[in-house]
C-alpha cells in the first residue's frame, strides 16, 4: 500500500481542467439511453407521479387529514370527497396525499442514510483488507436476521415513531447496501489505474474519492433504487402493524390498519391507500430495472 | 460431504456470535430504564426493582454477558413476561405453524416461479414473455398484507370460498388446514414468487446461449431433452442459492400475514410481544429464527456443493 503522502499542489487544478471534455458525453449517452428505455420510463412517470402528489400536498387539497367528520362518516368517493372518507369522518384524498409526502419523505431518509454510510462501510471494508474482517462479520450477523423481524425488533426498542421506524430500517438495509459497495470496490482497487495512482503517491482518501467511488456508483444507484422501494414497503407493513407513525399520522400503513375492521362496507379505505403503495413500489421496481439494464452493462446481457 | 457440513457450520460460528450478541444489546439499548418501559408510568420503585432484577438488569453488564450465554448454552433465553412460560417453550409451541404456513408458499413459490421463469425464458420476447413477467412485476410490488385483504373481501366474504382467518392444525384436520392456510401462502409467497421468476428466466436465458448447447441442439437432440437436461440442469445449480433468501422473505412475510389472518404462529407472537413489551420473548424469537435461517443456508450450501462438484474442489 502507498504512504499517506499529501495531495500535490497542482492535482486540483489538473483534475478540473480534464473533467469537462471526458466526463459529459457518456453521461448524456446514459440519459439518452435511459430516456429510450420503456421500462424505465414508465416506472419514472409512476415514481414521479407519486413523488410528485408527495411533493405538492399542501397545494393539492386544503383539509386538514386528521379533521374528524362525524356527519361524514363512511362516505364513498364521490364528487364532494373525492376519495371518500374513513370512520371518523375524515377525507381520504387529503390523508392519502399527505401519505404520499410521509412514504417519499421516509424512503428519501432511508435512501440517503444507506448513501452515506453504506458507502463509508463498503469502501473501507473493500478498501483495507485489516477492516473487511471484523466489518464483514458484522455485516454477515446483521443480514442473518430476517429484515422485517430485525426492524420490528429495533422499533420495540426505540418506541414507535416516524424517526425510529427510519432508523430501524436503515440499519435492517445499510449491510446490503455496504456488501454491494465492497464488492465493486474490491474489483476496482485492483485495477490497474488505481494501482497506478497508488504508485504515483496518491493518499488512500484520493484514490477512493476520484478513483474507486465514482465507478462503483452504477450498481449503488441501482441498488438504492430498489432500496426506496422495500424502505416505502417495509414503512408501510411497520405501519400496518402499528409498529410504525403513531395514529392518527396519515401514512399508508395506518390508513389501511384503521380502514381494515371496515373492509367489507367500506372497501375504498384499504384499496386506495393499497393503490397508492403499489404504484409507488412498482414504479420504483421498474425504475431499478430501467436504471440496471443502462448503467451496469454486466448485468445488461442477462436480462 | 461431511467435511463440508463442518466447515459450514464453523464457519457459521462468527455470525452467530455476533448475531447473539446484537440480541443481547437490544434490551440493553432502550433509552433510559428498560425496566420503566416495562413497568409503565404507574409502576412503584419496588416493582421496578423486580422487573430489573427478574431481566438480570440489576447486575453488571459483564455478569449479565456471563448469564446470557449461560442461558443460551443450557437453553434458556429466559420468560416471557406476557404469558409467564419459558421463551424456547412458546417458540417451540409457535414454530411448527409458521414452518407449516411457510413450506406450503415456498412449494407455491418454487412450483410457479421456475415455471413461469422457464416458459418466459423459452419464449423470450413474446406475449407469453411479457405476461409472466408482468405477473413477477405485480407480485414483487403489490404488499402482501394488501393482497390479503383484497383476498379476503373476495374469496372469503363475496364468495366465501374460503375462511377470512384462523388456523386448523394439519394433525386436526388436514384438509380445513388447507383451507385456513391457502390464502395467507398464496399472498405470502407472491413476493418470492415474482422474485424466482425473474432470476430464473435471466438464469435460463444466460444458460440458453452457451456453446454446450448450441452443440446440443446441432447434435440433434430433441428440444425437450436439451432444456431439461442441459439448460435446466445448470440453471438450477445457481437458482438454489437464493432460496436462503426466500426462505428469509418467507420468514419476514409471514410477520404480517400471520396477524392478518390470526395464525398463531412465530410473527404474531412476536408482533404481539413487541406491542406488549415482552423483552425476553422479542429477544428470544428473534434470536432463534435468525439461527433457524442460519442453518439453513447452511443447508442450501451444502446441497449447493452437492449439486456442482466445482464449488468441492475450490473448497470455498
Amino acid at each position: 500500500m502507498a504512504s499517506d503522502t499529501a495531495m500535490p499542489a497542482g492535482a486540483p487544478l489538473e483534475d478540473e481542467l480534464e473533467v469537462p471534455e471526458r466526463r459529459q458525453s457518456p453521461l448524456r449517452m446514459t440519459v439518452v439511453r435511459l430516456f429510450r428505455h420503456q421500462l424505465f420510463l414508465s416506472g419514472l412517470v409512476l415514481f414521479g407521479l407519486i413523488a410528485v402528489v408527495g411533493v405538492l400536498a399542501p397545494l393539492l387539497t386544503d383539509i386538514n387529514p386528521n379533521k374528524l367528520g362525524m356527519r361524514t362518516r363512511f362516505q364513498a368517493p364521490d364528487a364532494a370527497f373525492l376519495f371518500g372518507t374513513d370512520n371518523f369522518g375524515r377525507s381520504l384524498w387529503s390523508r392519502t396525499v399527505w401519505g404520499a409526502q410521509l412514504s417519499m419523505m421516509i424512503g428519501l431518509s432511508v435512501v440517503l442514510l444507506n448513501a452515506v454510510f453504506g458507502t463509508l462501510i463498503g469502501a473501507l471494508a473493500g478498501y483495507f483488507p485489516r477492516l473487511d474482517n471484523v466489518l464483514m462479520r458484522v455485516n454477515d450477523a446483521l443480514m442473518a436476521f430476517p429484515a422485517i423481524l430485525l426492524a420490528i425488533a429495533i422499533t420495540a426498542v426505540l418506541g414507535p415513531s416516524i424517526v425510529n421506524a427510519i432508523l430501524a430500517l436503515a440499519i435492517v438495509y445499510i449491510p446490503r447496501t455496504a456488501r454491494i459497495v465492497r464488492a465493486s470496490v474490491i474489483v476496482l482497487r485492483e485495477m490497474e489505474y488505481v494501482q497506478a495512482a497508488i504508485a504515483a503517491g496518491a493518499g488512500h482518501w484520493r484514490i477512493l474519492r476520484r478513483h474507486i467511488l465514482p465507478n462503483a456508483m452504477a450498481p449503488l444507484i441501482v441498488q438504492l433504487s430498489f432500496l426506496f422501494a422495500y424502505a416505502v414497503l417495509s414503512e408501510a407493513t411497520l405501519s400496518f402493524l402499528g409498529l410504525g407513525a403513531v395514529p392518527p399520522t396519515p401514512t399508508w400503513g395506518n390508513i389501511m390498519a384503521e380502514g381494515r375492521q371496515y373492509m367489507v362496507e367500506a372497501p375504498w379505505i384499504i384499496t386506495i391507500p393499497g393503490i397508492a403503495l403499489m404504484i409507488t413500489v412498482m414504479g420504483l421496481n421498474l425504475l431499478g430495472d430501467g436504471l440496471r439494464d443502462v448503467l451496469d452493462p454486466r448485468l445488461r446481457i442477462q436480462q | 460431504m461431511a467435511g463440508i457440513a463442518l466447515r459450514r457450520l464453523l464457519g457459521a460460528l462468527p455470525v452467530l456470535l455476533i448475531v447473539s450478541l446484537i440480541t443481547f444489546a437490544l434490551l440493553r439499548l432502550i433509552p433510559g430504564d428498560p425496566s420503566s418501559v416495562i413497568g409503565g408510568p404507574s409502576a412503584t420503585a419496588d416493582q421496578l426493582a423486580q422487573i430489573r432484577r427478574n431481566l438480570g438488569l440489576d447486575e453488571p453488564l459483564p455478569m449479565q454477558l456471563v448469564h446470557w450465554y449461560a442461558g443460551l448454552l443450557q437453553g434458556n433465553l429466559g420468560r416471557s413476561l406476557l404469558m409467564g412460560q419459558g421463551v424456547v417453550e412458546v417458540t417451540f409451541e409457535r414454530l411448527p405453524v409458521t414452518l407449516g404456513l411457510s413450506l406450503y408458499a415456498l412449494v407455491i413459490t418454487l412450483v410457479a416461479g421456475l415455471a413461469s421463469g422457464i416458459v418466459a425464458a423459452l419464449r423470450q420476447n413474446t406475449w407469453v414473455d411479457q405476461l409472466a413477467m408482468m405477473v413477477a412485476m405485480l407480485g414483487i410490488s403489490v404488499p402482501n398484507f394488501f393482497l390479503g385483504l383484497l383476498g379476503i373481501i373476495f374469496f372469503a366474504v363475496k364468495l366465501g370460498w374460503l375462511p377470512t382467518g384462523g388456523y386448523v392444525p394439519f394433525s386436526q384436520d388436514p384438509w380445513e388446514w388447507f383451507r385456513t392456510t391457502t390464502m395467507p401462502a398464496v399472498s405470502l409467497a407472491m413476493l418470492q414468487m415474482g422474485l424466482l421468476a425473474r432470476i430464473t428466466r435471466s438464469t435460463m436465458l444466460e444458460v440458453l446461449r452457451q456453446d454446450y448447447i448450441r452443440t446440443a441442439r446441432a447434435k440433434g437432440l430433441p428440444g425437450r431433452q436439451v432444456v431439461v437436461k442441459h439448460a435446466l440442469a445448470n440453471a438450477l445449480i445457481p437458482i438454489t442459492t437464493v432460496i436462503g433468501i426466500i426462505v428469509s422473505l418467507l420468514i419476514s412475510g409471514s410477520v404480517v400475514t400471520e396477524t392478518l389472518f390470526s395464525i398463531p404462529g412465530m410473527g404474531q407472537l412476536l408482533t404481539q410481544a413487541v406491542l406488549n413489551r415482552d423483552y425476553p420473548m422479542v429477544q428470544g424469537g428473534l434470536l432463534l429464527t435468525t439461527v433457524f435461517l442460519v442453518l439453513v443456508n447452511i443447508m442450501v450450501d451444502i446441497c449447493y456443493a452437492f449439486l456442482d462438484p466445482r464449488v468441492r474442489y475450490d473448497g470455498k
